[in-house]
Formats: structure tokens, C-alpha cells, sequence
């Protein structure tokens, strides 16, 4: 886990590159010596972390805490819901596609609304409006199927089916871990070069100092609004490779709820940090799991949790793991 | 002209107890600038204990000191605020506002679930209260008398408060710490104390708002989380911070949403987010807010 914290600080691209590699061997072969129920649990966590970093980009990089992430996320599976309802569609690359350009639009619209504010009133209005999606997909059931939801089949990867694999579970926990994991490095990849590019400098700077921004020209509402886009889109995306992980998209994904899992993910992993968010995800998945099993008052446990690290543990599992570190070192 | 009326009482009916909701949170929020996403519960620990002490402690007991026990869970709700404000709020008040969010939701998933530990995860009821006072007939409809003691007690806490905050000590104290706290503290004002008796008096109204309402109804889970985005669209509309705003905000969205049941089913909720939506751009402090 520390390597992935040194890696993505890291500045130097070869060098995270490196710091990068062993973990991305461990999880090529990870299925091998997993149970397929832990690699699909694995693949849940691996697109939370994919929506997560999206979320983060807001959170950690520009200073924003939305709380209506589940928008994005629910757009991006419905959107793959629709097509398989709608258009009769199946191939998970043309899913992709309609999620990227449905979230899109989306975010497009919302951001434009939503970045004239900052602090709360930001929050409560991207929650305000992530619940009329919400609501949209409760009440209109004729079309969205309600609280029932919609169920979405196998879809096919790169054109090959697998439709007629009799093993769903071995299809979610080898081939379809693979997809995502593929997708996740590049998402991983392109968000650390979005981050360190002179556009995500100058979202460090709005978030640190507004006024300064300004002063050296920045133009605020539009690098927040690109960024809200960005990070919705890569939230949305994480929705259309959760529904068929699901197998069935519900409102529930777009419920306000949800978006209080995914700061919760970021918090737990630290949104101060790039890799934080990835770890958070990752964790909260298997904590959440574990916590249905072991109680019914899961929510309870995870409630305690996060009130503990948000009075004890401000700065996450990878700022804890960071100030440990530097300590070791300074010790030896 | 009688269906006309009743929905008229049901708009009113909502917004007594969305005022109630709304206006403590309003009121915590303006003295002590935290959104408590937790608030929700409060209302639900409201409606649980009165439904409690009325169907199962106490059923059987003489109407009339049912009615008296109603607002136990609005008590109930206090003692958990007056509990909860210096032991989990107190040490997040000199830090982001994103860690004030972010506990008060880890709040509302324990609060969740300590409810569905005391009292299970079934619908408690005391619809003996609602059943006792019968009907009442309004031209040719019938309308529950027990709806309509629900609306006086929403207007007589609305003027109680009032009362409250604009001619009485206390009230002034309230007032000076929410325009400016530090100047309140110069002064010397007991910041802490201030802070406790605004959060115990703020989940009161909560807490009363699903004491009073949970005979007609019943105390389910999952009202929580409900009732707090309800709330949260009336503060929106009205102003964070304002109680008059929240009185306004809640009749509006009482007569949308008794509107939208009737007219338009379909984007009943969607309509009111959308209200708050334009609310917060066309006026970003709301209807009756000051800009920070």
C-alpha cells in the first residue's frame, strides 16, 4: 500500500511509473490466486476507485465537495440501462461511449449551475439537483423501472460474447476484472496527467487561494466548470462499468446516500493525496461488505468509523501512512 | 368547495411540520453555521418515542394523558441534541466546513441504526390518537380533527418562537451570537452554552415535529433521510438561517407538494428541487436570507 502512496506523489512520470509497476503486476495476477467471489469484490472496488478519483478532482484538487455525485454515476449506468432497453445494444464499448456523452451532458448543464457557489451552498445544490435525477427515476417507472430498476444481461467485450458462458461469476471475475482493470489504469494514468498539467496547477491554485487566481488571470467559473466536467465524466463512466458488475441498475445509485459513500471513500482514503482516493474506495468496499455480513447494523459501524476519522484521522489512510513514514525516516 | 378546502388543511399540515423541521434546522444552522445532515434523525427519534410511549408503553392508558405524552419525543430528541452538540459537534467548529458535513453524516448513519436497535425494524404506530378524535365534516367531505390540531400546533410554535426569539433575553443572546459570534463572545456571552441550548432547541422543534405528526402516520424507517431533504428544500427556499424564511419555505412547499399529489404525481419532487434549484440562483442566501 505505501508503494502506491509513494508512486502517485511521485512528479516524475518515469518514476511513479516505476513506484507504479509492481502494484499493477499484483493485480494482473491476482485472480489466479483469489477466490472469484474476492476478485469481484475486487472489481467493485476497483470502479468505486475509478468514480472516487473523478469525485476527487473536485474535492482534493479544486475545493469543492459535492454531494451529488450519485448523478453521475447513476447517468452513466442508466445510460447503459437505456441502451440495452431502448436500442438493444450489447457491446460494453459502445455502453462506454453512450455513458461518456450522457454524463457529459449532464455535467455540462449541472456545472454550469452549480460552480457560480462554493462552500456549502455548492454542496447543497449539487445534492439538490442530483435528487431531481433521482426523484425522475423513482416516479417515471414506465421508463426506468422504477424502484425495481432495470436489469442489464452480459454485455459483449471488444465484439466477443459471452453470453453463453454458463459461469456468470467466472466471466465477473476473470474476464470482466480485466476490462476494468485496464480501464482503470488508464483513468488512474490520465487523471495523475490532468492533475500535474498547468490546468490542474492552476485548480490547486483556485482551491488554495481564489483571490491570488484571479489576480494572475485565471478565469475561475471556467476552470471549475471544466473540471466539474471532468470529474463527472470519470464518475459517470465508473457507473456503466458497475451495472453489469450489478447486473441491474436501481434509483438507488442516484439517492443522496450514495454520494455520502463516495466522500466517505475519499475520506477514508485522504483527499489530500492523489492515491487516496483509489486506497479509500478499495477499502470501503471490502469494509462495507464485511459490515453487512457480520451485522445488520452495519450503518452503525461505518457511521462510528467515519466520525472517528474525521475526529482522530483528518487526513486518511494514505496521510496517516505519509506522516508514519516520514517519521521512519527521520528516526533512521 | 369542500375538496377545495381540504386541500387547503393538507397543504398546511405539511408545512406545520416541515416548518418545525425545517426552522430548527434553520435556527442551528444561523447561530451555529452547521448544516446537520443528522437532523432528520432527530425528527425520527421524535416520532419513534411518542409512538412508542403512546401504542406500546402506555396503550391503554386514558386518552387524555396520551395526549398529554406527545411531546415526549420531542423531549427525547432534545436530550439527544443536548447530548450530541459538545461531544461530537463541539471540536469541529474551528475547522472546514466539509469535516462538519462529513460528521454529521457519519451521525446519521449511527443515529439510523441505534432507532432500528432500540425499536426494530418495523412501523410503530399510535394511530389510537388519530382514530380517537374521529372527523370532522367540512361542507360535503370529511376531514381527521386530529390533522387539524396538528396545524394549530404548528402555528402555535411558530408565534411561540417567535415570541421567543424576538422578546425574550434568551432570545436576543440567540440573535447577537448569530450575526457575529466573536463580537458576542467579546461581550460575554458563553459561547458554548449558547451553542448547546440553539442545538438542544433545535432538535426540540425537530423532535416535536414527528411527536405531533406520527399518530396520523406512523414512525417507519428511512422518514429520516426523507424528511431532511424536505427540510433541506424549505431552508433553501427560505434562507439558511432564517426562521421566518422557514415558515415561508415550508408553506411553499407545502402547497407545491399538496399541488403536484393532486396535478402532477409524476414530478411532484422534481418540481420542488427545481424550485430550489432557481431559489438558490436567482437569490443564493434565499428568499429571507442574509448573504454571508
Amino acid at each position: 500500500m505505501s508503494t502506491v502512496v509513494l508512486a502517485l506523489e511521485e512528479r516524475s512520470p518515469a518514476r511513479a511509473a516505476a513506484y507504479a509497476a509492481p502494484v499493477i503486476v499484483l493485480l494482473l495476477v491476482l485472480p489466479y490466486l483469489l477466490a472469484p467471489y474476492q476478485t469481484m469484490l475486487l472489481t467493485y472496488g476497483l470502479v468505486m476507485a475509478i468514480a472516487t478519483l473523478g469525485f476527487n478532482l473536485l474535492l482534493g484538487y479544486t475545493g469543492l465537495l459535492s454531494f451529488g455525485h450519485s448523478a453521475f454515476f447513476g447517468v452513466g449506468a442508466y445510460a447503459v440501462a437505456f441502451s440495452v432497453k431502448y436500442l438493444g445494444l450489447a457491446s460494453m464499448e459502445l455502453f462506454i461511449v453512450g455513458a461518456i456523452v450522457a454524463s457529459a451532458l449532464v455535467t455540462a448543464l449541472f456545472g454550469f449551475v452549480c460552480v457560480r457557489y462554493t462552500r456549502i451552498f455548492f454542496s447543497i445544490l449539487t445534492l439538490a439537483l442530483s435528487q431531481v435525477l433521482w426523484s425522475l427515476a423513482f416516479k417515471f417507472f414506465w421508463v426506468t423501472g422504477g424502484t425495481d430498476g432495470l436489469r442489464v444481461p452480459t454485455p459483449t467485450l471488444l465484439g466477443k460474447s459471452f453470453a453463453e458462458r454458463e459461469d456468470k461469476m467466472a466471466f465477473l471475475a476473470h474476464n470482466y476484472y480485466y476490462y476494468v482493470l485496464v480501464l482503470f489504469i488508464a483513468c488512474v494514468a490520465l487523471l495523475w496527467v490532468i492533475v500535474n498539467s498547468p490546468f490542474g496547477k492552476a485548480l490547486q491554485a483556485i482551491r488554495d487561494n481564489e483571490t491570488r487566481a484571479e489576480f494572475v488571470g485565471l478565469q475561475i467559473w471556467r476552470y471549475r466548470w471544466i473540471a466539474f466536467m471532468v470529474s463527472g465524466v470519470f464518475t459517470g463512466l465508473a457507473g456503466a462499468l458497475w451495472v453489469p458488475l450489478n447486473g441491474l441498475t436501481t434509483p438507488d445509485i442516484l439517492y443522496w446516500p450514495f454520494s455520502g459513500e463516495i466522500v466517505f471513500m475519499a475520506v477514508l482514503g485522504g483527499f489530500r493525496t492523489f492515491s487516496g482516493p483509489i486506497i479509500g474506495a478499495v477499502v470501503y468496499n471490502y469494509l462495507k461488505t464485511y459490515a453487512i455480513g457480520f451485522t445488520v447494523y452495519w450503518q452503525l459501524l461505518l457511521g462510528a468509523i467515519l466520525v472517528t476519522l474525521v475526529l482522530v484521522l483528518p487526513t486518511g489512510i494514505t496521510g496517516t501512512a505519509g506522516q508514519l513514514l516520514a517519521r521512519l525516516r527521520r528516526s533512521s | 368547495m369542500g375538496i377545495g378546502l381540504i386541500h387547503i388543511l393538507n397543504a398546511l399540515l405539511y408545512a406545520s411540520v416541515l416548518f418545525l423541521i425545517a426552522g430548527g434546522l434553520s435556527l442551528i444552522y444561523g447561530v451555529m453555521r452547521i448544516v446537520n445532515l443528522a437532523h432528520g434523525n432527530l425528527y425520527a427519534i421524535g416520532a419513534y418515542v411518542t409512538a412508542w410511549v403512546v401504542g406500546q408503553w402506555l396503550a391503554g392508558a386514558p386518552t387524555v394523558v396520551l395526549y398529554l405524552l406527545i411531546p415526549a419525543g420531542a423531549l427525547a430528541a432534545a436530550a439527544t441534541g443536548a447530548l450530541i452538540e459538545p461531544t461530537l459537534l463541539r471540536p469541529f467548529y474551528k475547522r472546514a466546513e466539509e469535516y462538519q458535513l462529513l460528521v454529521t453524516f457519519g451521525l446519521l448513519m449511527i443515529l439510523e441504526d441505534v432507532v432500528r436497535f432500540v425499536w426494530g425494524p418495523y412501523p410503530l404506530s399510535a394511530s389510537v390518537l388519530w382514530t380517537d378524535l374521529g372527523s370532522i365534516a367540512l361542507g360535503d367531505a370529511l376531514y381527521p380533527t386530529y390533522n387539524l390540531l396538528v396545524i394549530a400546533v404548528g402555528g402555535v410554535a411558530a408565534a411561540f418562537l417567535w415570541a421567543f426569539i424576538y422578546r425574550t433575553r434568551f432570545g436576543m443572546v440567540l440573535r447577537a451570537a448569530s450575526q457575529n459570534m466573536r463580537m458576542a463572545s467579546a461581550l460575554g456571552i458563553n459561547v458554548n452554552r449558547v451553542y448547546v441550548q440553539a442545538f438542544t432547541l433545535g432538535c426540540f422543534m425537530a423532535g416535536l415535529g414527528g411527536a405531533i405528526i406520527v399518530p396520523s402516520q406512523s414512525a417507519v424507517l428511512g422518514m429520516s433521510v426523507d424528511a431532511l431533504i424536505l427540510a433541506f428544500i424549505v431552508v433553501v427556499i427560505g434562507g439558511l438561517g432564517s426562521l421566518e424564511g422557514a415558515l415561508v419555505g415550508a408553506l411553499i412547499v407545502g402547497v407545491v407538494r399538496e399541488a403536484g399529489i393532486a396535478l402532477f404525481p409524476e414530478i411532484e419532487l422534481a418540481v420542488l428541487y427545481l424550485i430550489a434549484a432557481i431559489v438558490l440562483l436567482v437569490r443564493p442566501a434565499g428568499l429571507f436570507g442574509r448573504t454571508a
